[in-house]
């Protein structure tokens, strides 16, 4: 149809029933920012979610060197397992698809800093550690690197919320604490992130320090855990077993016994999320859609009372010569063209709604996300539910009559 | 032109059925005037739907300029309206939401004329009906008589065939009712081929022919002495 009879002819619907029109219009707009803003909030949740686990890093494994639990080659059971820095760089090299960071845990030396006295948890590791772990220094800082290391230098880097007990605002990098009466020199400071569980407390409290030096201080020779990182989460499982295996071999125990090794798999706690949010997403997106499906039947409503008063205008354009299909597609275009008003509407709804949500609630709920993936379902939705909407009115207005038609004076 | 033998139209209501052809022979040639006249309720209108291919006869055979119509769909049937046919309605049938030159548009839009074309020869047809300077004009800022010459140059502008007029003068005062009848006149003079339903045997005298339906069945055709 030209511009002439359907834009023209539309305006007239509106104009005549502006009440009824604006109520289907809303209702798709209804439907349409329910199923967008549900799927979301569903995202910008599970996001957040996402994040706080990567707090402790991804696809991470923590062991913890344990005792036996099964016999091994004429050795009793409950012997005791302790890991070497020479133990965790033999699973380096035997495992090149992940990496590993041995790790020394202490909590008994006080930091001191002018009037401050605090006894937070230390941790010694190795500056490969940061990266697994997603300890990310705040500009101006850095994490613990290989040259510490080799010279065991006495540094220090600061988990944020210890850094904020010991230096309050002031700059902290370049300042000096005592350890345990040792002097240490503050390299960096932790980005304040969030992490949503912990072994040995939070990073944000802790003292890391580089393992050498650590070893040096406290004549440790032995790591308190080690934590190992996969590409993928797939590979987790089979990394997992070899660790087991290699160890096993040095340390003489059944690659079997899996209590010599405590693990804590944190892809498990993903792996359910992940299954969790899908479901829960595609919750949010059903109940947004049936709003959305009322919102279509209502569409539908009004375009069979339009065709029902256009009755005659039909028989008329019948009359001349028009097609039935062609009745058939203005009724569906137009049915298209209110929906796809509703829905603009209600994109237009949802982008004001994500535009102002408080960053505050950010750390609670994550904030909404307008994903491609949120507007690209929706809008498919919109088209169907316009098509099959359109689809009734438009086809009883193409099978009248037209002599009954224009009866209809 | 139009050639039809043994139309018969059966309107099935609840349990009563209506006969309102029973079976209609009707032969007519290019440039006839053929006024059809008989009393209320005798068929005249179901007549002019059929032969309009507004509505399909329950049986017979229709022949339209050489073509067979019968069991065409409705598709079809809406491309030999659009082509062939001009329909002038007693109540006129504007779309009222529409300008005169919009609505003498409406069978060249739908014949797919281009834009350009469909107003230059919807205009024309309105200058030729008399009606030049209310083009802009909406049915509703007309008189009777003005909105009958929009109609019937909405019924010539795709150059049909045939014209077919269903009691035109119907709703109009004497005055406009004359003038229309002289248009039809006109038309005729220039070669128009026209079917009219009247019941004013004035205008009847007008035509070339008169056939009379009665009972859904052709009485009488006569011809006039030319
Ligand atoms: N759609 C219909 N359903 C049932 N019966 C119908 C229908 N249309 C017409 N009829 C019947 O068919 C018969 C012929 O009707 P038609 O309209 O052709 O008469 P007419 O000669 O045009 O009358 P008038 O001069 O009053 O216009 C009538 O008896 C009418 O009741
Ligand atoms: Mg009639």
């Amino acid at each position: 149809m030209t511009s002439l009879s359907f834009f023209r002819q539309m305006l007239q619907d509106v104009r005549h029933q502006k009440l009824r029109t604006l109520l289907t219009v809303f209702g798709i707009t209804w439907g349409t920012v329910s199923v967008s803003l549900l799927v979301a909030f569903g995202e910008g949740l599970q996001k957040r979610i996402e994040k706080n686990q990567h707090g402790l890093g991804e696809n991470i494994v923590i062991a913890w060197p344990s005792r036996t639990s099964i016999p091994y080659q004429g050795l009793g059971k409950g012997r005791r397992i302790r890991v070497t820095e020479d133990d965790i760089a033999a699973l380096r090299r035997e495992i090149p698809e992940a990496t590993f960071s041995g790790e020394h845990g202490r909590d008994k030396s006080t930091f001191r800093r002018e009037r401050a006295r605090l006894t937070p948890e230390i941790s010694a590791t190795s500056p490969i550690f940061a990266a697994m772990r997603n300890v990310i220094p705040a500009s101006g800082g850095r994490y613990v690197d290989d040259l510490d290391l080799d010279r065991r230098r006495r540094v220090v880097f600061l988990g944020d919320k210890l850094k904020k007990d010991l230096f309050g605002d002031e700059e902290a990098v370049g300042k000096t604490v005592m350890l345990d009466n040792v002097p240490f020199l503050v390299i960096g400071v932790m980005e304040a992130k969030s992490q949503d569980s912990s072994y040995s407390g939070r990073d944000e409290g802790k003292a890391f320090l580089p393992d050498t030096t650590f070893r040096a201080l406290f004549g440790e020779r032995y790591v308190d855990n080690f934590i190992f990182q996969a590409e993928e989460a797939s590979q987790v499982p089979e990394a997992t077993r070899r660790v087991y295996e290699i160890l096993g071999r040095r340390l003489k125990f059944d690659a079997k016994d899996e209590e010599a090794i405590g693990m804590w798999d944190t892809t498990e706690a993903e792996k359910f999320f992940r299954v969790f949010f899908g479901t829960f997403r595609a919750f949010l997106g059903i109940i947004g859609s049936f709003t959305l499906i009322v919102g279509g039947i209502g569409v539908s409503n009004i375009m069979y009372v339009v065709v029902e008063e256009r009755t005659r205008e039909i028989g008329i354009k019948l009359a001349v010569g028009a097609k039935p299909r062609f009745i058939q597609a203005q009724f569906l275009l137009e049915t298209l063209t209110l929906t796809a008003a509703g829905g603009a509407l209600g994109f237009l709804v949802t982008l004001g709604v994500i535009a102002v949500f408080p960053s505050q609630l950010d750390e609670y709920v994550g904030t909404p996300q307008a994903s491609p993936l949120v507007i690209v379902t929706t809008a498919a939705l919109l088209g169907i539910i316009g098509l099959v909407a359109g689809y009734f009115p438009a086809r009883r207005a193409s099978l009248l009559d037209p002599v009954v038609a224009l009866k209809l004076a | 032109m139009i050639r039809m033998t043994g139309i018969r139209k059966v309107y099935a209501t609840g349990r009563v059925e209506v006969e309102a052809l029973r079976g209609v022979d009707l032969h007519i040639g290019a440039n006839e005037y053929v006024a059809v006249v008989g009393p209320s309720g005798s068929g005249k209108s179901t007549l002019m739907n059929v032969i309009g291919c507004l509505d399909t006869p329950t049986s017979g055979e229709y022949v339209l300029s050489g073509d067979a119509v019968a069991g065409l769909d409705r598709n079809r049937l809406a491309e030999i309206r659009n082509r062939h046919i001009g329909f002038v309605f007693q109540n006129f049938n504007l779309l009222p939401y529409a300008t005169a030159l919009e609505n003498v548009e409406l069978p060249l839009l739908f014949g797919g004329v281009p834009t350009r074309e469909r107003s230059e020869r919807a205009a024309e047809m309105l200058a030729r009906v008399g009606l030049a300077d209310r083009i802009d004009h909406r049915p509703t800022e007309l008189s009777g008589g003005q909105m009958q010459r929009v109609a019937i140059a909405r019924a010539l502008v795709n150059r049909p065939a045939i014209v077919l007029a269903d009691e035109p003068t119907g709703n109009l005062d004497s005055g406009s009712g004359h003038a229309i009848v002289e248009l039809f006149a006109e038309l005729h003079a220039a070669g128009q081929t026209i079917v009219m339903i009247t019941h004013d045997a004035g205008i009847a005298k007008v035509a070339t022919r008169v056939v009379q339906i009665r009972d859904g069945q052709i009485v009488d055709d006569r011809r006039a002495a030319a």
